[in-house]
């Protein structure tokens, strides 16, 4: 692209929308950047489906403006929006050929019969389904359905593609697959993509942005991996991955490490961020995969880490990998997810913990 | 699991028992009976003769009363169509929660007997009826309107039994048919009519042909609203059956138009569905 990106080629400001006594979206602010692919992701009804639609000219806010190209949309119609939607159940129209499908959106474009053969024959390659035009949609498979609708969407050049939960009707196996093609395709076309979804690994293997979402609000924004390793609320580190949870208090700073007291005692050191001060109450999160487990004896205690002793509870395997449960003399539990290829622990084993202050991060308490 | 073949005829066979003992017994009744001779006086002479069915087409005056059934049935499909649809679009479209009070609302007047729902219109369309009364009252007519019995008052009457069947038919097929491809074609550049166009007619076909044709078959059939409702001259293939046989009990004569009909009926319905039903219904499953 040898244009400048336009930074905020989608805005939404002061969304709010209602559904009678129910706030959907709540005073959402967002600019989407021109190419890129931003994921909507979040718990179902945390409105992420609903901002989607606003886009798409389905459903009208009710307070806050929508731009494209700078363009304020609220009072566009759908029709004339140029946006290329899929749906999570494909919507093919059943009763038309492939071709008919592909073609749809161009009928109503004023593109000349010879142009829109081309395009369609075009946009069946991209998807990868060559010569199926005359077949019917249920002649097809789900996968192959959807690149179908894929290539329905793409075919009118629209100016923001709206995927809504388009793998989830999906079997695991398909969904992979097609979660490559989508990345592939978008990349390949620089088409502005707003995609939404439930799935944190989708989210986090497709997305240049992710936006989480919850009760109608933004929590927070930022690439896959600031959203997954520097998360800035609990609901956040909570629902991307398998987090550790534990409340303490900053006790003092040394160096660049800040010092954590939490409730049985145990002081932790994370990295300073500058964010918390002496004496402020504070969670400290820790990723189930940062860990790594020593069989007691043979732990020696590295001054530079954060280590605590227990008691394997509970394993299990998850193919690559081994997820424990291991219990503290205080009782409480602490997940931890470790590769195959370090030691396999038995339930009832003693074993030293350690992790990394650089993995160890600190979040408000929340109320 | 062993495959019994005799179980699916063992659990029809209380609703096959019925229907033959009470409809194709009947029915074969009624055939043979139309080859019979009638007795100047006294019981009819069984026979197997084609005098009745002659007597049908001797002049014009018997076929014109089929073809005038046939053109009051297409009218009422055409009138049941047009005001069916819409409020079953409604229905469809309609995101109210109150959804099935409405479509209950369509059930309610056949709770109500079909001959009192005809006759009330008497009391509505009549010399001194409402919409007479109310017209004259108001000082808008000087003497009243004769509304009744003629062909509008039928149609009229018609309309009223057979527009629920109608709906609910069309509505069955709308409902089937998913909202996101609305959204789907108004996204690719669709207006609400074209949307209606290219994906909620064609997709309700099943339903509008279904309908179509159940309201057909009912109106050719049918008897009490050109009875109740018509003139002399309104008079529908039904009324002419029921006058030979209940009122000059001329029975191989009756059984004869009877069976006249039945055929013709059976030649429609199996052209309509060759050409028309089936093929759509196939259609939409593909």
């Amino acid at each position: 692209m040898t244009q400048e990106r336009n930074p905020r080629l989608v805005r939404f400001e002061g969304i709010v929308k209602r559904f009678g006594t129910v706030t959907a979206v709540e005073k959402m602010d967002l600019d989407i950047a021109e190419g890129t692919l931003v994921t909507l992701l979040g718990p179902s009804g945390c409105g992420k489906t609903t901002l989607l639609r606003m886009i798409a000219g389905l459903e009208d806010p009710t307070e806050g403006d929508i731009y494209i190209k700078g363009e304020r949309i609220n009072d566009i119609p759908i029709h004339k929006r140029n946006l290329g939607m899929i749906f999570q159940n494909y919507a093919l129209f059943p009763h038309k050929t492939i071709f008919d499908n592909v073609a749809f959106g161009l009928k109503y474009r004023n593109v000349n019969k010879a142009e829109v053969e081309k395009k369609v024959t075009q946009a069946l390659e991209m998807v990868r389904l060559p010569g199926v035009e005359k077949r019917m949609p249920a002649q097809l498979s789900g996968g192959q359905q959807q690149r179908i609708a894929l290539a329905r969407a793409i075919v009118i050049e629209p100016d923001v593609l709206l995927m809504d939960e388009p793998l989830s009707a999906l079997d695991e196996n398909l969904r992979e697959e097609m979660r490559r093609e989508v990345d592939n395709l978008q990349q390949m076309l620089g088409v502005t993509t707003i995609f939404v979804t439930h799935d944190q690994r989708e989210a986090l293997s497709m997305s240049d942005k992710i936006v989480v979402m919850k009760d109608g609000k933004k929590l927070q924004e930022g690439t896959p991996d600031e959203v997954y390793n520097q998360p800035n609320n609990h609901f956040v580190a909570d629902f991307l991955g398998h987090s550790n949870f534990a409340e303490g208090e900053v006790v003092g700073k040394e160096n660049r490490f800040v010092k954590v007291r939490l409730k049985d005692g145990t002081i932790f050191r994370v990295e300073d961020t500058g964010r918390f001060q002496e004496g402020e109450p504070v969670e400290l999160v820790v990723r189930a995969q940062k860990f790594d487990a020593f069989r007691q004896e043979e732990f020696t205690p590295d001054p530079e880490m954060n280590y605590f002793e227990g008691k394997i509870r509970d394993r299990s395997y998850m193919g690559g990998e081994v997820s424990y449960f291991v219990e503290l003399p205080d009782g409480t539990e602490v997940h931890i997810i470790s590769m195959m290829r370090t030691r396999i622990y038995e339930v009832g084993d003693s074993v030293s913990v350690q992790v990394a202050p650089r993995h160890c991060h600190l979040l408000p308490i929340e109320t | 699991m062993q495959e019994k073949p005799w179980k699916p005829w063992a659990l029809l066979s209380p609703s096959l028992s019925a229907v033959f003992l009470l409809l194709v017994v009947p029915v074969c009744f009624i055939v043979v009976y139309s080859f019979w001779l009638r007795a100047p006086s006294g019981a009819d002479i069984p026979a197997f003769q084609f005098g009745n069915y002659a007597k049908f087409f001797e002049d014009f005056f018997y076929p014109s009363i089929l073809i005038r059934t046939i053109r009051v049935a297409l009218e009422t499909v055409i009138l049941c169509l047009v005001m069916g649809y819409i409020p079953a679009y409604f229905f469809y479209r309609s995101e109210s929660r109150h959804k099935s009070i409405l479509l209950l609302l369509i059930m309610l007047p056949f709770w109500i007997s079909f001959i009192i729902r005809t006759l009330s219109w008497i009391n509505i369309l009549g010399d001194s009826g409402l919409i007479n009364y109310l017209l004259i009252e108001m000082g808008i007519l000087n003497e009243p309107l004769s509304m009744l019995y003629n062909e509008g008052a039928v149609l009229m009457g018609l309309l009223q039994y057979l527009l629920p069947f109608m709906i609910l038919n069309v509505y069955v097929s709308l409902d089937g048919i998913d909202k996101s491809l609305l959204e789907a074609a108004r996204s690719l550049g669709c207006t609400e009519w074209q949307a209606f166009k290219e994906v909620v007619l064609p997709l309700s076909m099943p339903g509008v042909s279904a309908g179509c044709l159940l309201v057909f078959v009912l109106t050719a059939g049918t008897y009490l609203p050109p009875m109740i409702l018509g003139g002399p001259g309104n008079d529908m293939i039904a009324n002419l059956i029921f006058k030979r046989i209940i009122g000059t009990l001329d029975w191989p004569f009756g059984s004869a138009i009877s069976v006249i009909l039945l055929v013709l009926l059976g030649i429609i319905v199996f052209t309509y569905n060759r050409y028309l039903g089936i093929n759509q219904i196939f259609k939409t499953l593909q």
